[in-house]
């Protein structure tokens, strides 16, 4: 089964994000780039696949900050391929009609069943990737998913519902999903295998020119206003912890 | 009149989610301005029609069996009610359903799509939507103007109040004449563990910040001491580190002590969603700008690791 | 293994009647109602060099199986006096087929090197351990703490996974001007290398400016890196990231380069070890020294003019006494201030105990809990309150933070934990 994994770089949410100049995107400048949680998920779901059949796994990304990094740190950890999809401002905030149109445009050209994408992002104002892309490709596809196994022509896709509720279902191959969740946190490549990847494999550069809208105008973004907010309790963790003891104990909760 | 709202209810099995009367509740407000009728799309033909009487129309999509659930049938059936009222806003929630459809009935209509949005209004020819970019951490106005707009909306952005009205609403039958290349198998229920954290009337809650499973023994000898149960955020669920009942949020459950006591959770909206009703939330992160403190009562920028340690003395653990 | 430090006596097999024939001689004598060797069993045989083998063939695994069994190490183990432990022990297993590779024990060693000091065989487990640990990590065997300080490391260019761009926000609290390079890139004498913990822990941000305003006293001319600064990663190294470590080492030595200083002073024996010796393997040298060994001949130009009445113990750090030969500079300082009585643990200088952060210890919390008694940072604040101290002075940045929370967690909240700096700080009229 030849797995597609898409991954994407985001602004790592461990900075401070301020707003750029004209206030319609984030300060790219100075802000690190890290790769996509849930599309960690996502690799390492194909990952956990092909440890137990054979899978053929290609990553493939849009150029972004530091995407080298992510694409070569899937290589270490078992990915057979990876390829940059490059021909658009790498600096910019890609949005997901964008970000959809460049990789259907490779897709279309590039043999895969099964298209594996994060759930979400932190900057997809503009909706989720996996269902934009399967309709630009004009497959299946699948949101929130937890699980999957293949069937032959078809994919048999666990989604979470809420609450731990699971609608399971069978979608015919190709197909692209949104991960939620793998069945085991990411692994680990060590920074020895990811230099290994970078010496002794390479990433396949492809120019695409492709785009499509999606989203609105984005008039301005702002952080948001603090409202209210908690009453902030100061002092050493053992005063803190006395203030906390007597509110648990003013709600008659428990004694001593 | 002509349609110019459309809601879809996520309802699968059973009751209508409580997000389907938040967005009815906008929906109609939308309706107003834009001066047509509210329309909700509703799966199958068996639900509970008299709690829909914040709509106008009904529009039932035949076919759609309840009871299970595929994007692709789903899609189908939704695209046939959109190309039957032809809306000028569609409304979904960040649910696992809005999830699965907004982005791709938005680009098969050429529709403009504004997701996590928390409030809406109408700006002249424009539908405004205010939505959440990075986890919340900034908020960003957008204006769609395309011919059909799409909203996916953060649950608990509206009052579910507004929505539930008693009416008679005229009901439609959407015939969905694709054949989605998909099956619709089964809704499997979670197991249930031993415990309830549904009925504690306290919570101790850890999140990521525990760092990793060996320190989870520190917060479970907490809430031992006060006799309540542990529950958590995802990453703790998804690692393993807690049986999935004990999971607080959009994908666990929902919770509503007396007290929830936070250690190390960020307060994510899909988390929020879980325990924001508690009637008093204690949360202790590191981080002072860590969302969980907007929805808290009081909070800690502690280290919980020393805080934890010094409660649990105080119940006597 | 057995549950955390209770050392398992040996069954001693006693029969009522036994008698012993030799099967040599045939000689036969009466060992009835007393203890023999013979008597138990002894598997001498059972087992294969294979484990051994596949240790040997790592570059730096190769002295485990030199190891003859004396067992001079094990007392000094600080890891075996709070649970099971030292090279002898793991050798012993190694034999009986302990997969090291695969085995919590991996972990446990903190590089302390205690063992190495006296071990006649040079059994060195510095070396062995982290080669060990690096052929698992490449295997993707890691424990789950230790890989997120390692991504946090790689990402980040410090373990505590900071804001790169806030690496100098101490200084703001310095109440001296502290010069960064990048801003201000003339010459300078001293090239001050905060490195993480300094940098970003609040108590070690404490320190770091107590160590700007000696500087400042001491008139000495020097500057940091600020932002463009990256850890030195020792530990990282020790821990089995010899990758990481390379990678750090490129772009640490990229950033030195720009700059024109004419020596480098660290107060982390981490880093200063791997400046020391690591870096000239790789053809990287430079002038070296730790803070303290700057300050010593500088003292008598500091105004330490204000009394601290107060009975002081030391803790050497490993990396900078056992590793690195420094036991004098820390305690010259000490010793310079005024009203300080010196006052010395049982176990110090080469033989002084580990605070157990080392070799990644500082990041295996959670994980060596399950298999020690109590942590070695206790055991060793435990030490240092017998003494009557009042202070305990440190000058590793890893321990204020290790110490404080031990002299908590063992009830010694009385003994003060301060680095030497903070000391010599507080002594400044
Ligand atoms: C469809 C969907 C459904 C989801 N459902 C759920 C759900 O049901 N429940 C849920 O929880 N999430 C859910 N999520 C995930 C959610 O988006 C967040 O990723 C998650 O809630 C974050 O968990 P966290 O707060 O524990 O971790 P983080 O966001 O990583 O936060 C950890 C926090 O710990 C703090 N911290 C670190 N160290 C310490 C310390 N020593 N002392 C004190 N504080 C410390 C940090 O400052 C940080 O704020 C869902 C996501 C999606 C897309
Ligand atoms: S001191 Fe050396 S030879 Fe003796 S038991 Fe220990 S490792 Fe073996
Ligand atoms: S280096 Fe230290 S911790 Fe490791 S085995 Fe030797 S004495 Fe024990």
């Amino acid at each position: 089964m030849k797995i597609v994994v898409a991954m994407r770089q985001l602004a790592d949410l461990v900075e401070e994000l301020e707003v750029n100049a004209d206030g319609t995107d984030i300060d790219r400048d100075f802000v690190k780039f890290v790769s996509n949680e849930w599309d960690e998920a996502a690799l390492e779901e194909a990952l956990c696949h092909k440890d137990d059949g054979d899978a053929e796994i290609t990553v493939v990304a849009l150029d972004e900050p530091d995407v080298d990094q992510t694409l070569y740190t899937a290589l270490a950890k078992g990915a057979d391929r990876a390829v940059k999809l490059t021909g658009h401002d790498p600096e910019g905030w890609i949005r997901t009609g964008d970000r959809a149109a460049i990789l259907a445009s490779w897709l279309e050209r590039d043999d895969f069943d099964l298209v594996l994408t994060g759930v979400q992002a932190a900057d997809d104002l503009d909706g989720q990737l996996a269902g934009v892309l399967a309709e630009r490709l004009g497959v299946r596809h699948a949101a929130v998913v937890v699980g999957f196994h293949d069937a032959d022509s078809a994919v048999q896709v666990e989604q979470e519902l809420g609450g731990g509720t699971v609608a399971v279902s069978s979608l015919e191959l190709p197909a692209v999903l949104g991960i939620q969740a793998a069945r085991q946190t990411p692994r680990y490549a060590s920074i020895t295998r990811i230099r290994q990847a970078q010496q002794t494999q390479t990433i396949q550069e492809v120019e695409i020119s492709a785009g499509g809208s999606l989203g609105g105008t984005v008039r301005k973004i702002s952080p948001p206003k603090k409202r209210g907010g908690a009453e902030m309790l100061e002092g050493s963790a053992s005063e803190v912890a006395e203030r906390i003891a007597e509110l648990i104990r003013s709600k008659g909760l428990a004694r001593s | 009149m002509a349609i110019s709202v459309l809601v879809l209810s996520e309802r699968i099995a059973g009751e209508h989610p409580e997000a389907t009367f938040e967005l009815l509740g906008k929906g109609s407000k939308l309706a107003k301005q834009l001066g047509g009728e509210l329309a909700v799309a509703v799966a199958g033909t068996d639900y509970p029609v008299q709690e829909l009487g914040g709509a106008d129309v009904i529009l039932e999509l035949a076919g759609l069996e309840a009871g299970a659930y595929a994007a692709p049938i789903w899609e189908a059936g939704v695209a046939a009610a959109i190309a039957a009222s032809s809306p000028r806003v569609v409304l979904m929630s960040t649910g696992t359903v809005g999830l699965d459809l907004g982005g791709s009935l938005a680009t098969r209509f050429g529709g403009q799509l504004a997701s996590y949005v928390i409030d809406l209004d109408v700006d002249g020819e424009e539908i405004l939507a205010t939505a959440q970019l990075y986890g919340g951490k900034m908020l960003a106005e957008v204006a769609l103007d395309s011919f059909i707009c799409f909203a996916t909306v953060i649950p608990g952005s509206f009052p579910a109040d507004d929505g539930r009205s008693t009416g008679s609403p005229r009901v439609e039958r959407i015939e969905v004449g694709e054949k989605p290349k998909a099956v619709a198998m089964a809704i499997r229920e979670p197991e249930t563990g031993g415990v309830d954290i549904t009925a504690a009337p306290m919570l101790v809650s850890v999140g990521r910040g525990i760092g990793s499973s060996d320190n989870l023994e520190l917060v479970q000898e907490l809430a031992d001491a006060l006799k309540v149960p542990l529950s958590a955020s995802r990453p703790v669920i998804d690692s393993g580190w807690l049986p999935k009942p004990h999971q607080v949020g959009k994908s666990g459950k929902k919770v509503k002590p007396s007290i929830y006591l936070s250690f190390g959770i960020s307060g994510a909206p899909e988390h929020l969603e879980g325990m924001r009703n508690a009637e008093m939330i204690i949360a202790c992160n590191t981080d002072p700008g860590a969302p969980i403190f907007e929805v808290a009562h009081f909070g800690t920028t502690v280290d919980l690791f020393d805080l934890v340690p010094e409660l649990t003395e105080r119940f006597g653990g | 293994m057995p549950v955390a430090g209770k050392k398992q006596l040996p069954d001693v097999v006693e029969l009522e009647s036994a008698i012993v024939k030799s099967p040599i001689s045939g000689r036969e004598w009466d060992v009835s109602g007393s203890f023999s060797r013979m008597l138990n069993p002894r598997v001498l045989t059972d087992y294969t060099y294979a484990g051994f083998a596949k240790i040997a063939s790592l570059t730096g695994g190769e002295s485990l199986q030199n190891c003859y069994g004396c067992g001079k190490c094990v007392p000094v183990c600080p890891v075996d006096l709070v649970g099971e432990y030292g090279p002898r022990k793991i050798h012993r297993r190694v034999q009986t087929g302990l997969d090291l590779f695969k085995a919590d024990e991996l972990w446990m060693c903190t590089t302390c090197a205690n063992c190495l000091r006296v071990c006649p065989k040079q059994v060195n487990m510095v070396e062995v351990m982290p080669a060990v640990r690096e052929a698992a990590v490449a295997a993707g065997d890691i424990p789950e703490e230790l890989q997120v300080v390692m991504e946090k490391t790689f990402r980040y260019g410090n373990a505590l996974g900071e804001n790169p761009r806030k690496r100098h926000a101490w200084t703001k609290g310095a109440g001296v001007p502290v010069r960064v390079l990048s801003g201000d890139p003339g010459p300078v004498d001293v090239l001050f290398y905060v490195e993480d913990y300094w940098s970003y822990h609040p108590r070690g941000q404490q320190a770091a400016q107590a160590f700007a305003r000696l500087l400042s006293h001491a008139g000495v001319d020097f500057a940091i890196l600020g932002a463009e600064e990256k850890t030195v990663g020792d530990s990282q190294r020790l821990a089995g990231e010899k990758g990481l470590f390379e990678a750090l080492m490129e772009e640490v030595v990229q950033v030195l380069d720009k700059y024109d200083f004419r020596r480098i002073v660290t107060p982390d024996p981490h880093g200063f070890n791997a400046l020391v010796k690591e870096y000239p393997k790789y053809g990287h040298n430079y002038e070296v020294l730790h803070y303290t060994q700057l300050l010593a001949p500088l003292v008598g130009n500091l105004p330490l003019t204000n009394r601290i009445d107060a009975k002081v113990t030391f803790h050497d750090p490993c990396y900078l006494g056992r590793h690195n030969g420094e036991y004098d500079a820390p305690r010259t300082l000490i010793n310079a201030i005024p009203g300080v009585e010196l006052i010395e643990m049982g176990r110090c200088k080469g033989n002084s105990y580990c605070c157990g952060g080392g070799g990644g210890g500082m990041w295996l919390d959670g994980f060596n809990a399950n298999h020690l008694t109590e942590r070695l940072s206790e055991r060793r604040v435990r030490e240092a309150a017998e003494t009557g101290a009042d202070i305990l002075a440190v000058c590793c940045p890893y321990e204020v933070s290790r110490f404080e929370d031990a002299a908590k967690s063992t009830g010694n909240e009385r003994l003060k934990v301060m680095d030497i700096s903070e000391l010599l700080d507080m002594a400044i009229g």
